[in-house]
């Protein structure tokens, strides 16, 4: 079955059962470090991201350090 | 003016009092830092020139933001690894936040990517000056410093709302000289000063450096740190101004150390007036010195 979940602001149609890890891996492959996910603003820490199954109306937001002053 | 105690301790010796500071020691949060100077990593014409700047400054401790993983923008090397691995502690900023809730929710967001506590807070009102919204940061502040982040605000250079940041649990308070990338220095001197005056933490002038002479300002009015990024990144040689940025800081702290002479409505004399050429004596006896010393 279907999730409709929004990543980083874009409207997106995944599978059911599909684990934020994989959104991480999707968006960021290879990088280890630096990398935060928030859910419905609430944040899931790195242990949880193998567990944590995306939800129908999820609102995801993957982020890491940038440039900045 | 009346300073609390902080910062940096007496020197203690003839050479600390006159030579140029190799490290300069002071305390933010729980982070023990050897310079003042603390930079910001945007707007370089390269992460080369990123990374000889930072060196240039002598800066351990440098800015990054939090931002949407971006696919495109994939495969050049990731900041926070490249920044980790030349040994600099990083400070996230909320910036592009306009509400407390961004900002909170942005500040978790950085503790948990980077395992640090500290967090520059920007809540900011309008988006042609970049000026502090007052409301928003003290709300996020007072959230932050409840959630145990170690606070350092981007403020004004409102002396009052300094003195709430620094009550309400902030690490240190970072009012700005003038509005960020402007380049217009240190705009309202006077209020930098009684900022520091009052202030029990840390004061760093963050925002608006234009050259390293803003710098040795906001040392010589009592300053404990300085926090840049446009002025060093987009100067027509960034490292060369990393390297002035350095000098400029050694200059501050020492010419405040050394205490400044008051300033004068009118002139006072250097050179003494007694035994000036064709002036007649006094009657009665030798011309009076007239220095006022």
């Amino acid at each position: 079955m279907r999730k409709r979940i929004r990543v980083n602001g874009e409207a997106q149609s995944v599978d059911g059962g599909l684990r934020i890890v994989e959104l991480v891996r999707r968006l960021a492959p290879g990088e280890a470090e630096g990398v935060a996910v928030a859910v419905n603003g609430v944040i899931v820490t790195r242990s949880r991201w193998h567990e944590r199954e995306v939800q129908d109306g999820d609102d995801i937001e993957i982020v890491r350090a940038t440039q900045g002053g | 003016m009346a300073t609390t105690s902080k910062s940096s301790a007496p020197p203690r010796a003839d050479e600390a009092r006159v030579a140029l500071p190799q490290e300069d020691p002071w305390t933010l949060g729980e982070l023990q830092l050897g310079s003042r100077i603390i930079l910001g990593t945007a707007r370089y014409p390269s992460r080369q020139v990123l990374l000889d700047a930072l060196a240039a400054a002598g800066a351990q401790l440098v800015t990054v933001g939090i931002r949407r993983v971006n696919p495109a923008a994939a495969g050049g090397e990731n900041l926070y690894t490249l920044l980790r691995e030349h040994g600099y502690h990083v400070l996230p900023n909320t910036a592009g936040c306009f509400t407390a809730r961004d900002a909170v929710l942005t500040a978790q967001l950085a503790r948990e990517a980077l395992g640090t506590a500290l967090i520059k807070v920007e809540v900011i009102g309008d988006e042609d000056t970049l000026l502090p919204d007052v409301e928003g940061l003290i709300e996020a502040c007072r959230e932050l410093v409840r959630q145990g982040f170690t606070v350092l605000p981007y403020t004004n250079d409102d002396p009052i709302t300094a003195k709430k940041l620094d009550d309400l649990g902030c690490a240190a308070v970072m009012p700005l000289g003038a509005p960020i990338g402007s380049g217009l220095g240190i705009r309202n001197p006077h209020n930098i000063e009684l900022i520091v005056s009052r202030s029990r933490v840390p004061v760093i002038v963050d925002a608006g450096v234009g050259t390293a002479s803003d710098v040795a300002v906001a040392f010589e009015l009592g300053c404990d740190g300085v926090l840049l990024n446009t002025a060093v990144a987009r100067a027509r040689d960034p490292v060369a101004m990393a390297a002035a940025v350095r000098a400029a800081a050694h200059a501050g702290r020492l010419a405040h150390r050394a205490g400044r002479i008051p300033r004068l409505f009118y002139a006072q004399a250097s050179t003494p007036l007694a035994g000036r050429i064709g002036v007649a004596p006094a009657v009665g006896g030798p011309e009076p010195q007239t220095s006022r010393d």
